[in-house]
């Protein structure tokens, strides 16, 4: 009796340690290989107007890869809230997806640690070559110089987005093309609970990108040639001040829009709270909301006048693009997979369901894309379109300035006094926050 | 008639360690591997360059935690913040937590009409889900559409402008008052469980002897509800010091300064930042310091019932 007892017991513990051991033993330095060539696990990010849709619209297009190649996707629509924390945990772990999304910001970050493929010319000869893709969107995969980490998917550019109804009661004849005709603009479409413009001051990538822009049109990057953030030069400062200024000084967009991170700006837009709105590709979210495509007109952000180059920067490259986590069990598979969501045809289909523009030239031509709204946005990303710092710790920048500008937007937005001095301040500490490497 | 296998006899008393064994492993693996994993990258310059193979991290020794305290520079004085907007937070919201559910409890310990109803329907935060819950509360707390502003504000009139609560200063009085909502149901359960133990001859005997109900309280309940009082407090400050879920589902990934907690503070400077060297070296300070305290308090609060005994 006891004899059993021990038995059951000693081969428990044994059991248990030997799962221990294998469990305590991943490693996560293992390569590519082909070792499971029929199935494929794709993390998508949320591009429709819920998870759901995303499903819809996938589901069917990941039956015709099946179908073509009996490779089974199994899909996974990540949150954006998760879709950064997941990836970085797949990396440490190298227990992730074949294929996954990523914000094509993230790009150098992600590149920098190793977990995805890159993207040499021959890799990208197996999926049609690079010259398919338009070249901001590849210049926005990647570190210069180095081979992109992923491909780019779907492509978006920020546009002016501004009620014809609000500014024909305003007597406004012309969306404006400078900052100081926005802003005068933005005074006389400011009356009673109606504002001239509408942002997104509580979320975090949403001030990035717009800061990084005026950054652009004052001449900074954040970065120097070296990679050495610059977040508190006094181009800086004036860029960030501008854009806090919105709510501060000029008053042209209520103080409630400093806690908005929801994208409850696109509803006041759409709901004519508000009379202008600086966004990517937001048609298809402001008809959801039932605003009619022709109250709306979009033009380019505007620019300093006469400004040329880098200066003339509209927007950054936004977008989404498509990655293989380097520690696959089927290669080719991925590969494969990349090509056929890259294909002219999937990359049409799929940029007209979530309304962006296809970063695949051929795909362009679709009489979809050839809206005026698109329009307008295709022309921001030929031309005026810039990259945010293609560096390694771009990620730890769009956090660090990102909740920089949010804290000084909820400074204005409760009345408190914002000048160089402050801004400076708070962008100094997000510096000092960097990491020294 | 064979003879009996002969076999190594253990000693009898190894029999209960052996059985023990599974447990203690259970734990290793569970617990104290992935502690002592923490502990290991604390020292080490874990940035997203070395993630995907951590043993080709360098090693930074203490390296991290001087970063970490070295309050004249901006990140060990951010933390400093955090930790005392932290220690506010905790006595503000056990404080008040304690009191709610203690007089609760006081008052539901009468029998009346409608007790049941009342004590299911205090119950009702602690049974929700805390994300549902909390993502209810920032609804509420929205400056221009929330409920709280509506009733302050355009009801009420209490304040000249609607406030901003889920920004800015104000911040921390929201997390407070969540933090308090979600946490006093417990007290009052553990308390009332605790009451139901106090005989009621004792009561019957002190109002014979004239002691008005203030007095009772003082000189029946609290010394009785002793040893209960001793564990919640403990376990209410250290849920309360840890919480997470309440200031990340409030205010998402970058907290207000007014109520940027522990706890998301070493979030932000390891899964934002992607540091987490300095992250682990952080989470690890935390608990040096929640053992103190735990360690201190139990010392404190078992000499003095052992005083009084």
């Amino acid at each position: 009796m006891r004899f059993t007892r021990i038995a059951v017991g000693t081969a428990l513990a044994s059991t248990l340690a030997l799962t221990g051991t294998a469990c305590g033993g991943g490693s996560s330095s293992t390569g590519a290989s082909n070792s499971s060539p029929k199935t494929l696990t794709y993390w998508a990010s949320n591009q429709g107007a819920s998870l759901d849709i995303d499903k819809q619209v996938l589901t069917p297009e990941l039956k015709k890869f099946e179908q073509q190649t009996g490779i089974k996707v199994n899909l996974e629509v990540v949150p954006w809230s998760d879709l950064l924390n997941r990836i970085l945990a797949a990396t440490a772990s190298g227990q992730g997806p074949d294929v996954l999304n990523i914000g094509n910001t993230w790009s150098a970050s992600l590149q920098a640690t190793g977990a995805l493929l890159p993207f040499d010319s021959a890799t990208f000869a197996k999926i049609g070559g690079a010259d398919r893709f338009m070249p901001a969107t590849i210049a926005s995969a990647g570190a210069a110089g180095q081979s992109p980490a992923a491909v780019p998917l779907y492509s978006m550019a920020y546009g002016l987005y501004y009620d014809k109804k609000l500014f024909q009661a305003a007597g406004i004849a012309n969306p404006p093309t400078t900052w100081d005709e926005l802003v005068s603009d933005g005074k006389k479409l400011t009356t009673g609970s109606q504002y001239g413009l509408a942002i997104e001051g509580g979320n975090v990538s949403e001030n990035v990108h717009n800061v990084f822009t005026l950054g652009q049109q004052h001449g900074t990057g954040f970065f120097d040639a070296a990679g050495k953030p610059q977040f508190d030069s006094p181009a800086a400062v004036a860029a960030v001040k501008q854009y806090v200024d919105f709510i501060a000084a000029d008053k042209i967009a209520a103080p409630g829009d400093a806690e908005y991170a929801a994208n409850q700006s696109v509803t006041d837009f759409a709901t004519g709270k508000a009379a202008m709105l600086m966004w990517q590709a937001a048609g298809a979210n402001l008809k959801s909301h039932g605003m009619n495509p022709d109250d709306f007109g979009v033009v380019p952000v505007p620019v300093p006048p006469g400004a040329t180059g880098a200066m003339a920067t509209s927007s950054m490259v936004a977008g989404i693009n498509l990655a293989v986590f380097k520690n696959t069990k089927n290669l080719d598979g991925a590969l494969n997979f990349v090509k056929f969501m890259t294909s002219t045809d999937e990359s049409t289909l799929l940029n007209k369901a979530y309304g962006s523009i296809p970063p695949v030239k051929d795909a362009q031509s679709d009489p979809a894309f050839g809206t005026p709204e698109l329009k307008t946005i295709a022309g921001v990303l030929a031309n005026s379109a810039a990259p945010l710092p293609q560096v390694a710790n771009e990620s730890q920048f769009e956090t660090l300035v990102g909740t920089a500008v949010k804290n000084l937007l909820a400074a204005a937005a409760a009345g408190q006094p914002i000048t160089d001095d402050t801004v400076k301040a708070e962008l100094t500490k997000a510096q000092q926050q960097m990491p020294a490497s | 008639m064979r003879q009996p296998l002969r076999r190594p006899r253990l000693p009898r008393t190894a029999l209960p360690y052996l059985l023990l064994v599974p447990a203690l492993l259970l734990e290793l693996l569970i617990h104290l591997v992935p502690m002592v994993v923490g502990v290991v990258m604390s020292f080490r310059q874990l940035t997203q360059f070395f993630i995907r193979d951590w043993s080709t991290a360098p090693w930074r020794g203490l390296g991290n935690y001087r970063t970490a305290v070295d309050f004249s520079a901006p990140v060990g004085r951010s933390l400093l913040n955090s930790f005392w907007t932290t220690c506010q937070f905790t006595v503000l919201s056990v404080g008040l937590s304690w009191l709610l559910g203690m007089a609760a409890a006081i008052y539901l310990q009468e029998n009346f009409r409608g007790r049941g109803l009342l004590r299911t329907i205090f119950l009702i935060p602690y049974a929700l889900p805390v994300y549902a819950a909390v993502i209810t509360w920032s609804f509420m707390f929205q400056h221009d559409t929330g409920l709280i502003n509506h009733v302050l504000h355009d009801q009420l009139h209490l304040t000249s402008g609607k406030p901003f609560w889920l920004i800015g200063d104000n911040s921390f009085t929201a997390l407070v008052t969540v933090s308090v909502w979600k946490t006093w149901p417990f007290a009052f359960l553990t308390l009332m469980a605790g009451l139901q133990n106090i005989p009621r001859e004792l009561y019957e005997a002190a109002s014979m002897d004239g002691a008005g109900a203030w007095q009772q309280v003082r000189r029946i309940t609290l010394p009785s509800l002793r040893p209960v009082n001793q564990v919640l407090v403990l376990v209410l400050f250290l849920w309360t010091f840890n919480d997470f879920n309440t200031p990340y589902v409030l205010f998402g990934r970058s907290a207000p300064q007014a109520a940027d907690l522990i706890s998301i503070h070493i979030y932000q400077s390891s899964f934002v930042t992607w540091n987490f060297g300095t992250g682990s070296a952080m989470s690890v300070l935390l608990l040096l310091f929640l053992l103190l305290v735990t360690g201190a308090y139990l010392l404190v609060t078992s000499r003095r019932r052992s005083a009084d005994a």
